[in-house]
């Protein structure tokens, strides 16, 4: 057991090999069941926020965006989850909701699998501490007006906000490339799992099971 | 056996390691305050962009870890390894070649940070287009070090060659699975999955078994007599090569992993702890009849008091990482009370304390100052405690506003006290190794003025054949 060959191999490529299957493999090949999604499969149209943003701020949009288009709004979102990965919001922000401690109460429905089979979170993006809150149910829950304002300066709309000042967000006040697409991103997560994106999945479920 | 023109240990590349690691600790040091000023609302760079306190932190943590844990590790290795085989490293080219090699890669880490690039994988934010240099630079580090080792591979190996040499195959395996598999090919809970097991594998298969294996020749060196059981040596090892890298699901608990992988990481995550009570129980058992040293010997005090945190760490471990507490720790600042124990209180303690020991030996005099020395070591423990204990109160609180749904701002509200007890600890931290460097900078200033006594350098152990007279030869 102090020889070098058997620590190289059983404690170095067995014990890697076998904890990489069982706490990595398993789990992986079990989701894998689960097809993965392109970006063009998940967004088929533009939000009602990116459109929003359009109407907003008409000039900024038009500089750097043009039209409020489906391309342009996939774009925007992977602009948007670049930046919020190379500003690092998710060591502040987690992206699940967990079962547990009152948090489908506080944040909307609970994460399941599906949701992060996609393009759009690998690698995903779940963090691991919460200065501010979850934002994978971000969607909607505040217009547009309050994140441009709260990008500019969180304590306008939260007093004892200590989320920093993102100005390069923006070009006087006014959102820029960077601003749209982060706040596109924010608005665009969990937008398939709102109150109201539930109710209308269900409706068709039930249509379709009527259809049968 | 190496000719008089080929030393043994390059002293020269071991100092070198030893300054770069303390510029960039200095760095992650300094960054760690700016991140905690945000926290208190008095950043001083409010709206700069290259200072934006997200990548600050960024820059905080893979500084720690591959500017100062990495660097003072390298070191460790060239001054161990050919004192426990009797061979000089493979070439000095090639330790030469990662010596600048890896200055580059965390240099342009901190660069790629800072300029908004990083990579989303925790622990390894490194931007992409760096992630192959590293595996190119590793890769060279241990050809280097294991060709040492492979020369006596007939012999049974000392048990810090055991850490090492399993380390070496841990280490690529580790950084090419949580830096390419979640990025390029694996999304969302697999992903998770497996970056968990980065996260957790690169702690604990790299800088715990580099950690253990300094403390393993370092220990019995300075207190001149053998580790005290074999048989615990060996449990230690085997038991932390088979249970630590299950753990890794446990960083993402109530998360859409499948339930089965997160039962199986709370059960293992509670084995390690066991594993982890026999090599502290071994190391407190080798002391004993001599902890009057304690008090005389600084770099001893440093490697004990990490070994007396190392056992608060993953003692706490093996309670927060049951799905019950996580119910309410997760997410709050206890993890970064927890983190900041390991990282710094634990494995930066025992390379403080290696440099403690090695510094003199390496630029010809004895330390400048003992008093700098011990304000340094009070300081800095003091200050690693207080922020520990005052993160994990607040977590606790944290948690519990939560659970309860109070308002978020009143967790912040409640927090803001907590976050400047933070900022005034980890000032603290930052005073003690000012002054540690300090002591460094006048104990090198006049060198040859107060030499050395140099004492046998081998590891007195009578129980594994082979290391004592490889260990002989270590006095060049």
């Amino acid at each position: 057991m102090e020889k070098l060959p058997t620590i190289l191999l059983v404690a170095g490529v067995g014990c890697f090999g076998l904890a990489g299957v069982l706490s990595g493999y398993l789990p992986l090949a079990h989701l894998n069941r689960i097809p993965m999604k392109t970006v063009e499969q998940i967004v088929t149209e533009p939000s009602y926020e990116f459109i929003d943003l359009s109407k907003r701020y008409p000039e900024q949009f038009k500089k750097y965006y043009g039209e409020p288009t489906v391309e342009n709004f996939r774009k925007a979102l992977k602009l948007g989850r670049d930046t919020y990965i190379g500003e690092a919001c998710w060591h502040c922000h987690s992206q699940y909701v967990r079962p547990v401690s009152n948090e489908d109460i506080r944040f909307g429905k609970v994460s399941y699998a599906e949701e992060y089979q996609n393009e759009m979170f690998l690698p995903h993006l779940f963090g691991t501490r919460r200065v501010g809150p979850d934002l994978i149910r971000e969607s909607g829950r505040h217009g547009n007006d309050w994140h441009v304002a709260h990008f500019y300066d969180s304590t306008i709309v939260v007093p004892s906000s200590v989320m920093p000042r993102y100005t390069w967000f923006y070009d006087g006040e006014q959102p820029n490339e960077k601003g749209i697409a982060i706040i596109a991103y924010v608005q665009w997560l969990g937008s398939w799992a709102t109150p109201e994106a539930i109710a209308r999945q269900e409706r068709e479920e039930a249509k379709n099971g009527a259809g049968k | 056996m190496p000719t008089e023109a080929v030393p043994l240990v390059d002293r020269k590349v071991v100092k070198y390691h030893i300054i770069a690691g303390f510029v960039f600790f200095y760095v992650s040091l300094f960054a760690g305050l700016l991140y905690a000023l945000q926290l208190s609302r008095i950043y001083p760079f409010p709206g700069v962009e290259l200072l934006s306190p997200g990548r600050i932190r960024m820059l905080h943590t893979n500084g720690v870890a591959y500017g100062f844990l990495f660097n003072l590790f390298i070191a460790a290795m060239h001054w161990i390894i050919p004192r426990l085989t009797g061979k000089p490293m493979l070439s000095k080219a090639i330790t030469w070649f990662v010596f600048w090699a890896w200055q580059g890669i965390v240099g342009a880490t901190a660069f790629g940070l800072l300029t908004g690039r990083a990579q989303a994988i925790e622990w390894g934010e490194t931007p992409v287009w760096i992630d192959p240099v590293v595996v190119v630079g590793a890769a060279c580090l241990i050809v280097n070090s294991a060709t040492p080792i492979l020369r006596v591979a007939k012999r049974k190996l000392y048990v810090t060659l055991w850490y090492f040499s399993a380390m070496m195959v841990w280490l690529p395996l580790t950084y090419i699975m949580g830096n390419f598999v979640p990025q390029y090919f694996v999304p969302g809970a697999g992903g998770a999955a497996v970056t968990g097991l980065f996260i957790h594998d690169l702690v604990g298969l790299t800088v715990t078994p580099l950690g253990w294996g300094m403390m393993y020749y370092f220990v019995p060196v300075i207190l001149k007599r053998p580790i005290w059981s074999h048989t615990l040596s060996l449990v230690g090892f085997w038991g932390l090569a088979f249970f630590y890298p299950l753990n890794g699901v446990h960083h993402f608990f109530w998360s859409p992993i499948p339930m089965y992988a997160q039962y199986g990481a709370v059960m293992s995550t509670i084995a390690v702890e066991i594993v982890v009570f026999t090599v502290v129980v071994n190391f407190f058992m080798t002391i004993r009849g001599k902890t009057d040293m304690l008090r005389t010997n600084i770099a001893l005090r440093w490697f004990y008091t990490g070994a007396v945190y190392y056992f608060i760490t993953c003692f706490q471990c093996a309670f927060h990482t049951t799905l019950t507490l996580q119910k309410l720790i997760h997410f709050s600042d206890w993890v970064p009370g927890h983190a900041h124990l390991v990282m710094l209180g634990v494995f930066g303690f025992w390379l403080l304390g290696m440099v403690e020991y090695l510094w003199p030996r390496l630029v010809g005099n004895t330390m400048y100052s003992k008093k700098l020395s011990s304000a340094a070591y009070w300081l800095a423990t003091g200050g690693t405690f207080v922020m520990f204990l005052d993160l994990l109160v607040a977590g606790v609180a944290q948690g519990y506003l939560w659970m309860n749904l109070a308002q978020w701002e009143k967790s912040l509200i409640l927090s803001a006290p907590f976050w400047h007890l933070r900022t005034l600890a980890g000032s603290a931290i930052i005073c003690g190794i000012l002054l540690y460097g300090y002591n460094m900078w006048m104990t090198a200033k006049n060198p040859g003025t107060r030499p050395v006594e140099e004492g046998s350098e081998s590891v007195p152990d009578q129980k594994t054949e082979g290391a004592p007279s490889a260990a002989r030869s270590g006095s060049n």
